[in-house]
């Protein structure tokens, strides 16, 4: 089944945000941020602003009736800046008026005396300075000291990731109208409308219940409108409190790039060490996360990070300690993969590493190393129906590896100029929240008595087809057309208490609960056929009752108007838990995750040594899907999420000066893929497997694995700079952009 | 009064001239499905479609909406993705991007539809090719463009029987675009404007610089719309010297029939400036006032030693050579009445030899780390005369003058082209910055240097001779 957003789509008739119908009086709404990274603020003169034409009214921390405070897992974080910032881009105060180029104008005309203070951008100057968003964290399994005892090699190193903007193509934003009695709805560009309602509860001091979001769709999220819509759902909903009118935002890119955090900087250290046979018996890494000026998402980050550290290897003596380094830089948040691409990238380094110093192929050491049915991960998670070698072989089988092996090292050796990289990259990526109380979702079904249908739950649809999966539920579970089946905007006034779409779990924990709904109106409707009938053999097929096999001549409109009138329910709420999954963080060691996603790719890249431009030439993949429900769609998430890590790895730099500006603040100076960067040919093979249980229909989360996918980029291009400049040492310092690669190629050794 | 046809309405309005299109469309009629990504011509969520009689013919282009502002639509057909939908089924375009599954969270999709259904109204050549090239400006961040490269397979083959000679009859037949396309030359025909009259100080082209850089204030200025002035359009030849008057757009430079016939790999130099709906707009004067020390295509226009016409407000004309134009970090010789009437330059003849060369993080639609130009004219291994210009290494855009003088009269070596190298280093300052650090700018001109020679001369100069 094709997205069934489509049509809408190619027309132009999808709603987002900004495409909302404007309410009569509607003001609008404009952050003014910091212009410092760190900074006392002496005085601030609002006067001429608020005497700019079309300007209604600027509010600061001084105009919230409740608690000045949006930090989701720490309460760190202002919502407006009191008397000081921690970093350029937060916001000190929102003006409003009666249009954005008003508000732009007044904006130029507020006076701020700060009085700047010392400003740290590097984690580890941080982490050596104290400055810690929370107690580092320790994953440990076996014992390390005694075992570097028996290793025959021991490497050390360090590596560098950068962070990565989001880039959603729809930028950040709200509207909030008020409602009667003190109440108020916000439409919001969200990944988490229930998040945006605490938060607006908590700073307006109301209580929940007045409080409604209603998110459409996204244009775009990838983490960064996890918890970072909130502020500006929150900023309009503060100002139509107390304005009394509808007050928008639809944030300009150059402000909510500026404005807002992005995946994390990591910095790490590891030590690997391996026996004659090259099995990695030891593992020793520390992470140094920035997470910038507050915590946002950083912790549950950080703890992803440690989760994967050891990607898809067994390792048995392991002991994985991270630092979430405060820092002067927007807070850094949740983005696809959420730390977990950071984490697999050292363990990729070391190996690569070893590799290096030993002369032998980095996949050699992967293949030798990687999990099996029965192995336990630093957290005490034992894997079970593991597929890593099954797609490693696989993928080596089913594209024929050993001769691309051989072709590539027969290009080297007759090209000067044009040098070609071979990696391969597998994965190993846990699914569920590993915060577990997060696991549970909700779905509630109406059937209208004319035998329509209408669909909510706690899911927001961003592109990732999550709306198409759940239609598929529905139409699958009642045996009726898509057609007859709606699926709404996620409000929380019909589904209450949700955690955010994110964490690839969003079809499995909100499908899983429709699935529930569904069954349970089924169940209710079958029994209503079965006194009619006198069967209980019944089933629904394409919109017909079949009483015994047969086709009965009762239609589901009839059957849902029989059940009405005999005054059975047709409206189901549903509630599902993941079950399985525990996890005790004072011993860091249980059971997070309902499930892992395996899958192995292998790049292939050749490296102008001129110019140091790159081209990928093919990423060849056999990803273990379960049994795909979609295949069209998951394929998709496939091929976005591989290109968005090679971005990752490759183009996208984020550059903040030493004072915290941001220098990459537009899309003229920060690249994401365009259509020829990608690579030229992107191959997906399905690796067909039973799939699992606690997956919906079988089916395998999707959206966020294949990012890691992109972390081989990151190798193939080393290795094509190494068959041009073999002798030099190189740093591992992601991302690969033409500037390093050109830099490396012809670095002294 | 502007006035203009926005898909199958005449529109009439009085809205101040510097209003974008984009702004128009969304907020003034409603048409929300042209979407805002970026407002600097860099993500193409705005594209929209100007078609406008050229040489009696009405002819489309893409183009960002963001960056247009009102009067440059005076007298034209607007479409937005609105004005391309059937009544009651997908067009092509759609079909196909429905068909591949080129869509998931949408935000970027009616972008895509336009630059893709630009291309069914505007190719002649319908390739797999030129139908990416077509969406060349699209960003998407979701589908990582595979399937939209399928999409784009399939609209390209759908295009294979298009009859040229009848073209919009077929395409209304075929269902590329709706019914009232057919009689949309006509009315642009009719609408009779006239040349949309203003004089202002600040002169203002496809407006592909002054909106990114002056977005707030420029509705503050007082403007000169000079994109659409007959007297200012236009590419002529007087022997082997091109004459570009100064809004002609790069895309009328890169599919000028002379300049493809006769610089090799023309094309190909200029695909690598920013992006079809950009260059549909962008004027060659605007990227030589912008005085950007990295703008491309004057760093191509100094080796081609090109000079400039500047006109004041008594119609007085001034020639300077553009080598000479800057004098320093975005300033000219240039008195504040004058403005940029003429560009023109030496088609690279009778054995005179061009090439250009860009490198930036993003190969297409990124602006360059460094890009550097070469004219050079040789009797078999010996250089008459070479012209060369780098830009991204200093305050204004580089020409090479002292390693120009030292290559006269040399016989092309790998140890020639080393020596003048070293001249070359002395006369870059680059500085670090979000395009790189001093040190690569500093390498990355000696590889585009040495580029230009193994491009050139491949027989006798090979990149091992050099590094």
């Amino acid at each position: 089944m094709i997205n069934i957003d489509a049509h809408n789509h190619v027309k132009g008739k999808s709603i987002y945000l900004d495409d909302i119908q404007e309410l009569n009086g509607t003001l609008y709404a404009l952050p003014f941020d910091a212009t410092v990274a760190h900074a006392k603020i002496k005085s601030i003169d609002f006067d001429a602003a608020l005497n700019s034409h079309g300007i209604v009214r600027i509010l600061t921390y001084k105009d919230i009736p409740g608690l000045n405070q949006i930090g989701g897992i720490i309460p760190d974080e202002p919502l407006f800046a009191e008397d000081e910032v921690h970093f350029r881009g937060q916001v000190i105060a929102l003006i409003i008026g009666t249009s954005e180029h008003h508000c732009r104008q007044a904006s130029k005309l507020v006076k701020v005396e700060f009085e700047e203070l010392p400003v740290i951008v590097d984690p580890r100057e941080a982490q050596a300075k104290g400055k810690l968003i929370m107690p580092p964290r320790q994953f440990k399994l076996g014992d390390t000291e005694s075992a570097w005892a028996k290793c025959t090699h021991i490497f050390e190193g360090r590596s560098d990731v950068n962070g990565q903007e989001h880039l959603y193509i729809e930028t950040q934003g709200a509207y909030a109208r008020p409602k009667e009695d003190g109440s108020i709805i916000i439409s919001s560009s969200t990944q988490g409308p229930t998040a945006v309602q605490r938060m607006v509860a908590q700073v307006l001091a109301i209580p929940m219940h007045k409080v409604e979001i209603d998110t459409v769709r996204l244009g775009g999220g990838f983490g960064g409108k996890e918890d970072q819509a909130t502020p500006w759902a929150v900023m309009v909903a503060l100002a139509s409190q107390i304005l009394h009118k509808p007050v928008k935002m639809s944030m300009h890119r150059m402000d909510d790039m500026r404005m807002t955090g992005k995946r994390h900087p990591y910095s790490a250290d590891f030590k690997i060490g391996l026996d004659i046979d090259l099995k990695i018996i030891a593992y020793e890494v520390t992470h140094y996360q920035n997470a910038g000026a507050a915590a946002d998402l950083s912790p549950a980050v950080m703890e992803r990070t440690l989760f994967h550290s050891t990607n898809a290897y067994f390792i048995p003596n392991v002991i994985a300690k991270a630092f979430s380094c405060k820092t002067n830089l927007p807070p850094n948040t949740a983005f696809r993969g959420f730390g977990g691409p950071q984490g697999k990238f050292v363990i990729e380094a070391a190996i690569v590493k070893a590799a290096e110093s030993l002369g032998v192929s980095p996949a050699l050491i992967q293949r030798k190393n990687l999990v099996v049915d029965g192995s336990e991960l630093s957290y005490g998670q034992i894997l079970q129906q593991v597929e890593a070698t099954n797609t490693w072989e696989t993928c080596m089988k089913s594209y024929d590896y050993d001769a691309q092996k051989t072709r590539v090292e027969e290009f080297n050796k007759n090209n000067k100029r044009f040098k070609k990289g071979l990696a391969i990259q597998p994965i190993c990526f846990g699914i569920s929240f590993t915060n577990t109380m997060m696991n549970h979702a909700r779905a509630l079904v109406h059937i209208y008595h004319d035998g329509s249908v209408v669909v909510s739950t706690g899911g927001v649809e961003m592109g990732q087809g999550l709306n198409t999966k759940m239609l598929q539920i529905v139409t699958e579970t009642f045996g009726i057309r898509a057609n007859r089946v709606r699926i709404e905007s996620t409000n929380t006034l019909r589904v209450a208490n949700t955690s955010p779409t994110a964490a690839s779990a969003g079809a499995d924990l909100n499908g899983k609960a429709l699935q529930m709904a569904c069954n349970a109106l089924l169940s209710r409707l079958l029994k209503v056929a079965e006194t009619e009938l006198n069967t209980d053999k019944l089933q629904i097929n394409d919109e017909f009752l079949f009483a015994n096999d047969k086709a009965t001549e009762i239609s589901w409109k009839d059957l849902v108007m029989k059940a009405h009138v005999m005054r059975v329910a047709l409206s189901e709420n549903a509630h599902y838990a993941t079950p399985t999954i525990h996890y005790d963080k004072t011993k860091e060691k249980g059971h997070p995750f309902a499930y892992h996603v395996y899958g192995t790719s292998i790049h292939e890249v050749t490296v102008d040594c001129l110019k140091g431009t790159y081209e990928f030439d093919s990423i060849n993949i056999v990803h273990d899907f379960g049994k795909s429900m979609n295949p069209t769609i998951d394929n998709g998430q496939i091929e976005g999420g591989l290109v968005q890590g090679i971005g990752w790895m490759t183009l996208e730099e984020i550059v903040y000066n030493d004072q915290g500006r941001l220098l990459s603040n537009a899309l003229s100076t920060y690249k994401v893929p365009d259509i020829y960067s990608v690579p030229k040919q992107i191959n997906i093979q399905h690796l067909e497997t039973e799939g699992h249980e606690l997956a919906i229909k079988k089916s395998k989360a999707v959206g966020e694995p294949p990012l890691m996918y992109g972390i081989g980029a990151y190798f193939a291009i080393r290795n094509a700079v190494k068959a041009f400049n073999p002798n030099a040492d190189l740093a591992v310092n992601a991302p690969y952009t033409p500037e390093k690669v050109l830099m490396d190629l012809y670095k002294k050794a | 009064m502007i006035q203009f046809i926005l898909n199958n309405q005449l529109i009439k309005t009085d809205k101040p001239a510097s209003t974008t299109l984009l702004d128009f469309v969304r907020y003034d009629e409603n048409l929300r499905g042209t979407k805002i990504g970026c407002r600097e011509g860099d993500c193409g969520a705005c594209t929209v479609l100007i078609g406008s009689m050229k040489n009696g013919k009405l002819e489309y282009i893409s183009a960002t909406s963001c960056l247009t502002p009102l009067p440059n639509v005076h007298g034209k057909h607007v479409v937005t993705v609105e004005g391309l939908n059937l009544p009651d089924k997908l067009n092509q375009a759609q079909q196909a991007m429905v068909d591949c599954s080129g869509t998931q969270c949408g935000f970027c999709t009616p972008g895509f539809v336009n630059s893709m259904c630009g291309f069914a109204l505007t190719c002649s050549e319908p390739t797999l090719e030129s139908a990416i090239s077509a969406i060349d400006g699209n960003i998407c961040r979701c589908t990582g463009y595979k399937t939209i490269e399928r999409a784009s397979a399939q609209l390209a083959s759908k295009l294979v029987s298009k009859d040229q000679n009848n073209s919009m009859q077929w395409l209304v037949a075929n269902e590329f675009v709706p019914n009232y396309f057919l009689d949309i030359e006509e009315r642009v025909k009719a609408l009779k404007t006239e040349e949309y009259n203003s004089n202002g100080q600040i002169p203002i082209g496809g407006g592909t610089d002054l909106y990114v850089q002056k977005h707030d204030d420029i509705h503050e200025y007082d403007l000169d719309y000079l994109f659409d002035k007959n007297v200012l359009n236009g590419i002529t030849f007087e022997g082997n010297r091109c004459i570009l008057k100064s809004s002609a757009t790069v895309t009328d430079l890169m599919e000028n029939e002379r300049l493809l016939e006769t610089i090799p790999n023309w094309y190909r130099h200029l695909k690598l400036l920013s992006s079809t709906p950009i260059r549909n707009i962008a004027t060659i004067a605007g990227n030589i006032a912008n005085g950007s020390p990295i703008g491309d295509f004057t760093i191509i226009l100094l080796a081609m030693k090109a000079q400039l016409t500047l006109t004041n407000k008594v119609k007085e004309n001034r020639k300077l050579m553009l080598k000479d134009f800057y004098t320093g970090y975005k300033t000219f010789d240039k008195k504040p009445d004058e403005y940029i009437t003429e560009i023109a330059f030496e088609l690279p003849v009778n054995g005179i030899q061009f090439n250009f060369e860009k490198v930036c993080k993003r190969q297409y639609l990124d602006i360059a780390s460094v890009n550097s130009a070469i004219s050079i004219s040789v009797n078999g291994n010996l250089i008459a005369e070479a012209h060369a210009s780098m830009g991204g290494v200093g305050p204004i855009p580089k020409y090479l003058a002292k390693t120009c003088e030292f290559l006269a009269n040399k016989t092309i070596s790998a140890s020639v082209i080393k020596e003048a190298e070293q001249i070359l280093q002395s006369e870059l300052s680059p500085i670090s910055d979000a395009r790189g650090t001093e040190a690569y700018k500093r390498l990355l001109g000696r590889q585009l240097f040495f580029g230009h020679f193994i491009e050139l001369f491949p027989e006798t100069i090979k990149m091992e001779d050099l590094l």
